[in-house]
């Protein structure tokens, strides 16, 4: 028998309209020493499964059947007193090392404090074993940085405190729930570095939970896809990944980004939607094409931004962050120009300032012959007509107050007062159309759409004032793969057909190297290097963009 | 995705919102209980047994009569009648619509004074936030009812008695709203802090929308629900506070007493045995401002965000 073993799983949770079936027939099991990769989209089960075998579902979450076996306890049984086994002999690991690690509390209280209460051993004990495990999890000077609090750590470093903490006991399995979707990629690498040392080191068992098929075929030793709360298929990711015998498991492997090559479009399969390619678009009849030159739309030159906390009344407390420093690039008609970098590289910041969100605090930015910082007035309505934006969260970039109709025709209003209310509803309809939307989502309100389709509907709003320029910042990041690629074809199609020219903002190098022809890579507010995309992915010059590269999680089934 | 629903009516219907208020004990008894008070306060010329307020209908033989169970009380007088010989239910009935309705302006008028000051200081943020928040917490320093005494009095130097009895309703609304307007300020200005970040007000914004349309219609109808809230629990206290001032005798005229009013006409004869004048409109003011505070609770609970 293996060590952990789930036969036929069944997990309900009972609401108010109806009883919904998060886990059903789930079957499998994990060896000590191997990695057991549980992959699946959003709603898939792959957490409820990792939170039953803790026995800490939500309400009202229940267990209908089935069994959890880990030696000779049955977890699923009501009987068992799970929390006596949590945390002794199953370790955990959670997505956001921000919100795990209690912040009035040092590193070091938080390892002895769990230590204490699983092991009896008295305090000098406990600190000696603290200190060796903050030492096996790579935090280094382990000594001092043992009385530290949370914040002075990085958010990697955190995320080793917080496996540190899962190991206190020496758990005998480990599950980790989206360890590295938090973290920039540099550190995502050095944390799957880490769980495999562990794994081998210890002989743990750990069951991986991940959306990242890159993440899964890189350490997993086995995959478990699930979808819907069944499985769908298992067994070594070379095999259910390289050579997927599932419809299912061919459509999400067809929708990652490669990572060595450049495709056109990502093959949808079964997809009962029509592209946007397909279909004759009602929307250009209104679109004032004009040819492609080539010439420069947006030139940024030097430009800076900090951000100081002085206010009215207020002396400035912390110096000054400079977010962006002496940047400049220009993006030229028609292309996707990508900007890519890790959290706190300003690429958002460069952004906010392109779209006139926020000044710059030097710097010029030019869109087409105008400087933007001096437009006023009717000039600056028509610089926000040519230029929209396209947000990373769907769930915040809607008005949930307002029908889908009204979001849409917001902008054409704004800019079209003349055009009559027929003419605003033709062309709200053609602009649904022309997102892959149903004519009849125009009366609803955006709480009753999925991510993906919210993003749609965002990306309808920001075509309403036919700009030239199209800046997505992140679009598909909060996007399950599936969807992440319906709208990445979305967007190469519209570009395609109305002679977009796109600013693509990304931490994913996969996807930018699908979505950019130029691609500049920023580090720390500052450019390290600017070059065609292929070039930069297959000759990078650059020895951040390097690194980058390196780290990236590849996706080789 | 949710149902497709259609009317506005299966839309309520069918909310969570909805479904936790038929499911709370609390929330619907104390919704019947408002609701009884405000029918039978605002139609009291139907509902009311007598009419107190038409001086040739009272007898001062009717004086001091008890409540109708106690010894000498008769079934005409259901709570007996003060030293003129009005009918005290039917004096409570008036003075109820009185309350509610000095209670009901002075929140709104704090409602859409301190929402406007709290959602122009947060969107536009800098030296004006700082001010109108400064201005607030000067504000919140003056006691609410220091601060109606105080206007009550500078009106009562500026205009004629006669006067005077005629705008006691205007200054009494006045008076309790300007002193309640700092938490709707700061609790319109926080929530507009968290708005304004979002992605969708950034939208607005590249669209070229106007500040204005940006904060009256995509921040405002954001923002409603814990205004909402803070209001219900603030009306309970602007019609203690109503009640308050009529006590201390700066609040309505005696002439058209509010339940304030009627405390403290019945406060005189408290030690002479004549119990029921101020025991019923005290009792009555106990209801109605529970009823709302325990309503309030129930939509803190339900509304709040965080905790669903």
């Amino acid at each position: 028998m293996d060590f952990l073993e789930i036969t036929n799983l069944n997990i309900s949770y009972l609401t108010r309209r109806l009883l919904v079936t998060a886990v059903q027939d789930v079957s499998f099991s994990v060896k000590k020493g191997e990695i057991l990769g549980l992959v699946g989209e959003s709603g898939s089960g792959k957490s409820t499964i990792g939170r039953a075998i803790l026995g800490l579902l939500d309400e009202p979450g229940k267990i209908e059947g089935g069994s959890i076996q880990l030696e000779n306890l049955n977890l699923a049984d009501p009987a068992t007193e799970v929390s006596a086994f949590r945390g002794k002999r199953i370790g955990l690991i959670f997505q956001d090392p921000q919100t795990s690690l209690n912040p009035v509390m040092t590193v070091g209280e938080q390892l002895l404090e769990t230590i204490q209460t699983h092991l009896q051993i008295d305090a000098g004990d406990a600190r000696k074993r603290a200190i060796e495990l903050l030492d096996d999890v790579g935090i280094i000077d382990a000594k001092t940085r043992f009385d530290d609090y949370p914040h002075q750590f990085s958010g990697g470093m955190r995320q080793r405190v917080v496996i540190a903490l899962a190991l206190c006991a020496d758990p005998d399995i480990l599950i980790a729930d989206e360890p590295t979707t938090a973290l920039d990629v540099s550190i995502q690498s050095q944390i799957l570095a880490l769980l495999q040392k562990l794994r081998s080191d210890r002989n743990l068992a750990v069951i991986l939970i991940t959306h990242d098929m890159a993440v899964i075929s890189e350490i997993a030793d086995r995959v478990v896809v699930l979808k819907d709360g069944r499985i769908v298929e298992m067994g070594s990711p070379a095999a259910v990944l390289g050579n997927p015998s599932q419809t299912y498991t061919k459509r999400l492997v067809s929708s990652v980004p490669p990572t060595d090559r450049r495709i056109h479009r990502f093959p949808i399969m079964n997809s009962d939607q029509g592209s946007a390619a397909d279909q004759n678009l009602k929307i250009l009849n209104r679109w004032q094409l004009q040819k492609n030159t080539g010439a420069s739309l947006v030139r940024v030159k030097s430009l800076s931004k900090s951000f100081s906390d002085e206010s009215f009344m207020r002396i400035a407390a912390k110096e000054p962050v400079h977010a962006v420093r002496d940047v400049s690039f220009e993006i030229r008609e028609g292309e996707s120009f990508g900007l890519v970098g890790e959290s706190g590289s300003g690429k958002s910041t460069i952004a906010k300032m392109i779209v006139k969100l926020i000044e710059p605090t030097s710097g010029l930015i030019f869109f087409e012959q105008d400087d933007i910082t001096t437009l006023e007035g009717p000039t600056l309505l028509a610089f926000r007509r040519k230029i929209q934006m396209v947000f990373q969260d769907p769930y915040s970039s809607l008005n949930g107050r307002m029908k889908i109709k009204n979001i849409i025709a917001e902008p054409i209003l704004h800019h079209n007062s003349q055009l009559g209310q027929m003419d605003i509803d033709h062309y709200v309809d053609d602009l649904l159309a022309a997102v892959d939307l149903a004519a009849s989502s125009r009366d609803r309100y955006p709480h009753e759409f999925s991510g993906g389709q919210r993003q749609r509907i965002s990306i309808a709003r920001a075509l309403a004032t036919q700009p030239k320029l199209l800046v997505c910042d992140e679009p598909t990041s909060a996007l399950d793969v599936s969807i992440q690629a319906q709208i990445l074809n979305l967007l190469k199609d519209l570009q395609e057909k109305l002679g977009l020219t796109i600013l693509f903002i990304s931490h994913d190098l996969p996807v930018v190297r699908q979505m950019c022809d130029r691609i500049a890579v920023l580090r720390d507010g500052a450019v390290c290097e600017i070059a065609n995309a292929e070039r930069l992915f297959d000759a990078p010059t650059h020895s951040y963009s390097r690194h980058l590269l390196n780290s990236m999680p590849k996706f080789q089934p | 995705m949710a149902k497709r629903t259609t009317g506005i009516v299966d839309r309520i219907w069918d909310s969570d919102i909805f479904h936790s208020f038929i499911h709370s004990p609390t929330a619907l008894i104390s919704s019947c209980i408002l609701v009884i008070i405000l029918l039978t306060s605002f139609f009291c010329e139907f509902v009311a047994p007598h009419d107190p307020f038409t001086p040739s209908s009272l007898s001062l033989m009717d004086a001091f009569t008890p409540p109708f169970w106690v010894e000498d009380g008769n079934t005409v007088f259901l709570f007996g009648t003060d030293g003129q010989g009005r009918d005290l239910f039917s004096a409570i009935l008036y003075g109820t619509r009185i309350s509610l309705i000095v209670g009901f302006s002075a929140i709104l008028f704090s409602v859409i004074f301190g929402v406007l000051l709290g959602l122009t200081a947060g969107y536009f943020g800098g030296r004006y936030e700082t001010i109108i928040m400064r201005l607030a917490d000067v504000q919140l320093t003056i006691p609410s009812i220091l601060m109606a005494l105080l206007i009550d009095g500078v009106v009562r130097g500026l205009i004629s008695r006669e006067l005077h009895d005629e705008v006691a309703i205007f200054v009494l609304i006045f008076a309790i709203g300007i002193s309640e307007w700092p938490q709707f300020a700061r609790v319109a200005r926080g929530a507009t802090l968290v708005e304004k970040n979002k992605d969708y007000i950034s939208a607005a914004r590249i669209i070229g929308l106007p500040n204005g349309i940006i904060m009256f219609k995509h921040i405002l109808p954001n923002i409603l629900r814990p205004i909402l809230v803070i209001g219900t629990i603030g009306l309970a206290l602007a019609i203690l506070a109503e009640s308050t001032l009529s006590f201390l005798g700066v609040g309505v005229p005696p002439t058209t007493p509010s339940l304030g009013t009627l405390i403290r006409l019945g406060n005189d004869f408290l030690f002479s045995g004549e119990w029921w004048i101020s025991f019923f409109p005290s009792f009555f003011l106990v209801i109605l401002a529970f009823s709302i505070n325990l309503l309030g609770d129930w939509m803190r609970d339900t509304l709040n965000p965080k905790i669903n």
